[in-house]
């Protein structure tokens, strides 16, 4: 199965759906609103043109220059009977992170979904038992959120912009204080 | 030795459960974390894992280094398997690059990981026995996890925590010295180790000791996010080697051996299989080792010789612009898996065009299949659980990243 041919599938029942397509490096990536992945997952289980039954990965990501859709999710999913991957994104604004769990049909996820709610504060909808699971409890940030530098935020030499190039996000330390926090 | 069937779930009042901390540092669980059981006598009632004892943020660190110096964090992921996540990191980059690699370097890396998954296979068996009580086995296979750490030494220079290969292929060729051990490795590794296989594979007592020890069900396995051994033992055959192949894989013939009840006895002998394919693998690749350039043509990922540094201008530039993580890398995001030691070892790479990856998440198997660990261990003897933990192999390193 061709990627158009797993899309055109998909449509069938998610006719509006989906936000956007793409094909990075051949894997059939789309968007949908955060609301719809669990019937997208089950779908996608369940369908016997698919069968797409494991979920290889799932993460967070963050992306401060998207306004209202700052928080991304990804997930990843693979049939291994026909050997198809492809990718599943959702954003959510940081104001209100929530995104419904998907641990009922995975119980890997439940790991996963502790995983990205430690590192960036998005709040599963439903999940059993939703703490840290890397960083101590009492931690009262998420730490790989962006408008947290790894390093002393002065520090300047490593910046992209002095290399004579422009990466998507340029940061300078007064971007990166702590502004959305705040907001 | 225990039987899951006959017990009656525990719900009356009239038991007194006691808790016992399993960890975060204990000889019976090979790493840093924590078991909390509540106990009903020897049964284990019911349990909670706490992890991240170790935990040291790679995914954050490697949003602010260079491609290259990222691959020293993944030397600490699996550390019982270094080059094998080493390998697998340089090719996902070269996928996000579009860089074409020779046949040699397919070969060689090929051979490099193939030893790596004995080393990490032969830890893993080698303490099963430990945990049941069995040391002998221990110090022998242990030695020959010495000579694959001295294989990997002629390599890169480096034991345990590798850092092997460049982007692009690897720093130097195989020497003789390493063609010299390779050569005497697999001559004499297939005895000594059949002596391993006699020691255990038909040993009533290890039988009785693994046989039934905690099994899982293929389904539940899937549904747990299994791979590697871990699921192979409960009667799936999915290898990334084989469903996905990387590195040329797909010009060796080998078996997926697969248990078919995911006990403790089926996940040992998975490995002691895996390991005789290994090997199977290393000498068809070594054999049949195709002549050409050891690293592929990449200015601006792969170092040039130091005496080109010294007098040669454009290698000069090169090599500060690598140092200096300048180098151009195309907007895109990737996933590459390998087959780690203990499963699907997937890099998510996102890169918006900078210096470092904007966003990199590991896949790690461990901290995928430990969390069905509760599951497992359930109404299970306190000593089965110890040995299921040892031939689950989590590795505190991945587990934490």
């Amino acid at each position: 199965m061709t990627n158009q041919e797993i899309l055109d599938h998909i449509r069938t029942k998610f006719t509006d759906d989906i936000l956007s397509f793409d094909e990075p490096y051949g894997m059939l990536t789309i968007e949908i609103p955060p609301a719809k992945i669990t019937s997208l997952l089950e779908f996608l289980r369940d369908s016997e043109e698919l069968k797409m039954a494991f979920l290889t990965d799932l993460c967070g990501m963050h992306f401060p220059n998207q306004t209202d859709r700052e928080l991304g999710m990804v997930y990843m999913v693979h049939s291994w009977t026909k050997n198809l991957k492809m990718r599943i994104k959702s954003f959510v604004s940081i104001k209100s992170p929530k995104v419904p769990t998907i641990c009922n049909i995975y119980a890997a996820a439940n790991w996963m979904e502790r995983e990205t709610f430690d590192f960036y504060g998005i709040l599963f909808e439903g999940h059993p038992d939703l703490r840290r699971i890397m960083n101590v409890d009492e931690m009262d940030y998420f730490p790989q959120r962006k408008q947290y530098p790894l390093e002393d935020g002065t520090r300047t030499d490593k910046e992209d912009q002095y290399f004579g190039r422009e990466g998507n996000y340029i940061q300078t330390f007064d971007q990166r204080a702590d502004k959305q926090l705040n907001a | 030795m225990s039987s899951t069937t006959d017990i009656i779930e525990i719900d009356s009042l009239d038991n007194e459960f006691q808790t016992l901390n399993l960890g975060p540092t204990h000889p019976a669980t090979h790493g840093i974390f924590q078991n909390i059981l509540t106990m009903n006598g020897e049964r284990i009632h019911h349990s909670e894992q706490t992890v991240g004892y170790i935990h040291r943020a790679f995914e954050k660190l490697a949003e602010r280094r260079p491609y290259n110096q990222i691959t020293p964090i993944t030397d600490r992921l699996n550390y019982c398997s270094s080059p094998i996540n080493n390998l697998g990191w340089h090719m996902t980059v070269e996928k996000l690059i579009g860089c074409k690699v020779s046949k040699r370097v397919d070969y060689m890396r090929v051979i490099i990981m193939e030893l790596a998954r004995i080393s990490d296979h032969l830890v893993c068996n080698a303490v099963i026995a430990v945990d049941c009580g069995a040391l002998t086995g221990f110090t022998y296979m242990f030695q020959w996890r010495e000579k694959i750490y001295d294989l990997f030494e002629a390599v890169c220079g480096a034991r345990l925590t590798t850092n092997i290969g460049r982007i692009g292929g690897f720093e130097r060729d195989f020497s003789e010295d390493f063609h010299k051990k390779l050569k005497a490795f697999l001559a004499e590794f297939p005895e000594k180790f059949q002596e391993f296989r006699d020691l255990t594979e038909r040993n009533r007592i290890f039988m009785d000791r693994t046989i039934n020890a905690c099994p899982f069900s293929a389904e539940r396995a899937m549904n747990y996010g299994f791979t590697g051994p871990n699921l192979r033992a409960c009667g799936v055959d999915y290898d990334v080697r084989v469903m996905n192949p990387y590195s040329s894989y797909e010009d060796f013939t080998f078996d997926i051996p697969v248990g078919t009840q995911g006990d403790t006895f089926d996940r040992f002998m998975v490995r002691q299989h895996e390991i005789l394919e290994s090997l199977k693998i290393i000498n068809q690749a070594y054999n049949n080792l195709p002549e050409g350039p050891y690293h592929a043509d990449v200015p601006d990922f792969y170092l040039p010789p130091k005496d080109e540094v010294y007098n040669n201008m454009e290698a000069l530039i090169y090599h500060f612009k690598i140092v200096m993580g300048e180098t151009k890398v195309p907007v895109g995001e990737v996933y590459h898996s390998v087959e780690g030691g203990n499963g699907e070892l997937g890099y998510y790479l996102v890169s918006d065009g900078g210096r470092t990856p904007y966003r990199l998440h590991f896949r790690r198997p461990c901290f995928i299949y430990y969390q069905a660990y509760p599951e497992m261990i359930k109404n299970c003897l306190l000593s089965d659980a110890v040995v299921t933990l040892s031939s689950l192999n989590v590795i505190a390193g991945e587990l934490d990243a």
